[in-house]
């Protein structure tokens, strides 16, 4: 052969080995992934969650996350209807004492757990024990303080087994209150107080809240959970009230990225998102007004003042003179611009029992109330030429930063502040947040955890440990304990608002914005139900055109 | 040979320690801890979680207790899920990215050395123009701004492919995150091939070759590609480097429960014993990556093994 037939002979092979190699990644891709599943005849719901859980153990997760997809599992014995009102879940009635500190629950006797066992009030007294024992590690076990004994068995100077919470009845349940609280059984809807399945915690140890043990007395139970990517879930045929539930199956997605998020409900995979990215919703307000629902959300974004140093210490008009000198509504419309109720008060609107208090100053035009702050400042010792000089921390987002920006230049234009940006990593602001050495003014959040004024009064409570401006006031606290000791509703509610009166008027924090919950819903997800709290349990929700 | 590879095993294990030592340090220093939280926990409870996860006992304890477990083989638990250890977390991430990042490597060698030397063949033809522009758009484009790209346009406008990961389990899905994560280095080593193999064709035994009569697939095949091939092996090290750092953005972008994702997750969660346990796993599979690129490196130049 000659050197060229040769040559050509040879070129064969190599084409050959490119189409083969080709070939072999194609089929490399079909390979690695399993088939797409079969359509079935079942109704699947797809929710974006948002970040991980940490954990479906009702007594070690700490999220909202974990939360919301804890409420699809499992059950307490009382829960929310859509439209945010109390209502009996696991319990079918109650009964409260004179005293108010006698709480007796009926349990339906007709729950059962996902492998059919009966939900008995023996395992309530197992949880809620558990919950309180110390080496469980509880982040919630606070959740039960107002329980006889709770605070000491925490503390570990009682036994788990000497909380006041008994079974007398194999459905009945009765729990002692060291004192009257009013909102003890909206604490009682919070995922902490689920049962657990007692035999599942002996037999599986630590490993029973994981897919495969976990059994749950809740409308659906918990099949898969792939790290990193999606908890699956599917009805629980045992469920009490399995004929009011109807969607078959529910994805909680894991969506850390509300962008990505987006991205995922607009092409098809989603049927709900957690949130919505800043930057898309004027875009989204007007492509899909009906698919983009904003509610108001119990939870309000201000800004907190140290009040152990300088300069906020002892300066009672200085501060109010910065809260004056904010233009809430420019910044609920231009910067953050998402629905936003601006802030004139501590406690949102719409809390059960509640009249809003707010600022007196709330109804000034802007100029009467810069004119009003320009003569604090002075007051407090500052003016043009000895303007303050402060700090401003915030964690890492384009829309804490855009909202210091503007209350910065909101503070020199009207007062002549010399405000600094600092911009700190979450973990960071938290750290120096309780250290209280180095804040001065700090970005801070609080959500409520149940309808009620206490859970945001509460928190400037001397003794709090999520009091991070270190306020003390000796007749706020005077009239907290006071409002705590009330069983008359009316009575209560109006040592409450006296309480937010003398709060407000102390200006310990600059209350900015309330929240506003924002999700995208497809149109074909029916009993997406707006409410205060952003509950949205699976178990109300239906997919139009499906049975 | 032999000798080489065992002393540099040898030398894994010291340098395994002062990585350990050197993460633990930082991960600790770093300000803020696994459990907090803007919902700061009462004081009594934070006492009993701390001594649950031994987060009570004095650094250098802590660091004995943590080495202990290696040694047998335990990573310790997650702070932050809680459920689970740290192992059965990277277990389950290790398979994934371990896909998503040879996929990504083939794919970048295959078309890169394929686009050089075509390249190079045609030397400044409209072919070479136009794929070194190609070239540079890659390298000079970030992942994180390629990535979304690709998802807007075939996953949400054309709906051809999953927007993620978790979007389907056929897969598909691996396709846009592997393209995302090697047109980068595809760019890198068309370049560094197209360059390599310029200077080889212009040898003297290539010359020799052709005076020969050899024909230029055969010769390419047989005679160029070896020689050629050692810039771009030596770029291995720095591009498996890229790949896993590239793959953090990716998984992120695709929600992809891999070792990146958890990386990121872990350090901002303070999550001390998933940060640790991921950078011995990146440090071991560096070591052991380096000491396979310098082995090969023997065989494919004979000059250098009988050094």
């Amino acid at each position: 052969m000659t050197a060229a037939k040769q040559g050509r002979a040879r070129k064969r092979p190599a084409i050959r080995a490119a189409i083969l190699l080709l070939l072999g990644a194609v089929a490399a891709f079909v390979y690695l992934g399993g088939t797409e599943p079969q359509g079935d005849a079942e109704t699947v719901l797809h929710r974006g969650n948002g970040p991980e859980p940490e954990s479906l153990d009702p007594h070690k997760f700490r999220s909202i996350q974990a939360a919301n997809v804890l409420r699809d599992i499992g059950e307490g014995l009382v829960g929310y209807s859509p439209g945010g009102e109390l209502i009996a879940a696991a319990a079918e009635k109650w009964e409260i004492s004179e005293d108010g500190r006698q709480y007796d629950f009926w349990l339906r006797p007709e729950a059962r757990w996902s492998n059919g066992d009966t939900v008995t009030a023996k395992d309530f007294v197992y949880s809620f024990r558990r919950l309180a024992n110390p080496e469980t590690a509880a982040f919630y076990a606070e959740a039960l303080a107002d329980i006889e004994n709770a605070a000491d068995i925490v503390a570990g100077n009682k036994a788990a087994d000497s909380l006041a919470v008994e079974a007398p009845e194999e459905f009945r349940l009765r729990i002692r209150l060291r004192n009257a609280t009013p909102y003890f059984l909206g604490l009682l809807t919070y995922p902490s107080a689920f049962p657990v399945h007692p035999a599942s915690v002996e037999q599986h140890g630590k490993a029973f809240a994981k897919a495969g043990n976990l059994l749950s007395n809740g409308a659906y139970k918990l099949d898969s959970w792939e790290l990193g990517s999606v908890i699956r879930l599917s009805r629980n045929v045992h469920y009490w009230d399995d004929a009011g539930t109807a969607i078959d199956n529910v994805r909680h997605y894991v969506t850390p990225e509300p962008q990505v998020e987006l991205n995922r409900y607009r092409a098809g995979e989603l049927d709900t998102t957690a949130s919505v990215p800043p930057e898309a919703f004027a875009a989204l307000k007007q492509q899909r007004p009906d698919e983009l629902r904003v509610a108001p959300y119990l939870g309000v974004y201000y800004y907190g003042l140290n009040l152990t140093r300088e300069p906020f210490k002892d300066k009672p008009e200085l501060r109010q003179a910065l809260s004056m000198a904010i233009d809430r509504e420019v910044l609920s419309e231009k910067i953050t611009g998402r629905g936003e109720e601006p802030a004139y008060s501590w406690v949102p609107p719409g809390v059960n029992n509640y009249e809003a208090i707010r600022f007196p100053y709330a109804d000034m035009t802007s100029e009467e109330r810069h004119a009003a702050a320009k003569r604090l400042y002075k007051v407090s010792g500052y003016d043009e030429d000895n303007p303050l000089e402060t700090e401003i921390r915030y964690n890492t987002s384009e829309t804490h930063q855009r909202v210091a920006l503007a209350i910065q230049s909101m503070w020199r234009e009207t007062l002549g502040v010399e405000a600094t940006l600092i911009n700190e990593e979450f973990q960071v602001l938290l750290d120096n947040i309780r250290n209280k050495e180095l804040t001065q003014v700090f970005l801070s959040s609080w959500i409520g955890d149940y309808n009620d004024a206490h859970t945001f009064l509460h928190l400037l409570q001397a003794g709090n440990p999520s009091n991070m401006t270190g306020y003390v006031n000796e007749e706020y606290e005077s009239l907290m304990r006071r409002a705590a000791a009330q069983t008359d509703p009316r009575q209560r509610q109006l040592y409450l608002e006296e309480a937010e009166r003398v709060l407000l008027s102390d200006h310990p924090v600059i209350p900015i914005y309330f929240y506003v919950s924002k999700h995208l819903v497809k149109p074909r997800i029916r009993g997406w139900g707006d409410n205060v709290l952003d509950y949205h349990y699976s178990r109300h929700l239906s997919i139009a055109g499906s049975k | 040979m032999l000798r080489f590879t065992l002393l540099r095993l040898l030398w894994a294990i010291p340098t395994l320690l002062l990585v350990i030592v050197l993460a633990f340090l930082m991960v600790h220093a770093a300000p803020g801890g696994p459990f907090d939280a803007e919902r700061a926990l009462p004081p009594e409870i934070e006492a009993n979680i701390a001594r649950a996860y031994h987060l009570d006992e004095p650094l250098p304890q802590q660091f004995a207790r943590y080495l202990n477990g290696i040694l047998r083989g335990d990573l310790g638990p997650s702070y932050r899920y809680r459920d689970y250890s740290v192992s059965e977390l990277i277990g389950k991430a290790i398979p994934v990215s371990l896909k998503l990042g040879v996929l990504a490597m083939a794919l970048a060698v295959i078309v890169g050395i394929s686009v050089g030397t075509l390249a190079a063949l045609r030397q400044n033809s409209v072919l070479d123009r136009l794929t070194m522009g190609f070239a540079m758009t890659g390298i000079s484009i970030p992942v994180f701004v390629v990535a979304p790209l690709l998802v807007l346009f075939f996953a949400v406008q054309l709906r051809w492919l999953p927007a993620s990961w978790g979007g389907s389990t056929s897969g598909w899905r691996f396709l846009l995150p592997v393209v995302a994560l090697a047109l980068p280095q595809i760019a890198y080593i068309a370049r560094l091939t197209r360059a390599s193999m310029i200077e080889v064709l212009g040898s003297d035994f290539i010359r020799t070759a052709r005076a020969q009569g050899l024909g230029t697939i055969t010769m390419v095949r047989y005679h160029a590609m070896k020689p050629a091939m050692l810039p771009v092996l030596s770029y291995m090290g720095p591009a498996i480097a890229a790949i896993l750092t590239g793959s953090v953005v990716v998984e992120e972008i695709f929600g992809i429960p891999g070792v990146g994702q958890f990386f990121i997750r872990g350090a901002l969660n303070r999550d001390y014993t998933l940060v640790l346990g991921i950078v011995i796993f990146y440090a071991a599979l560096v070591i052991l990556l380096n000491l396979i690129v310098d082995v090969l490196y023997g065989f494919l130049d004979p000059r250098i093994r009988h050094r």
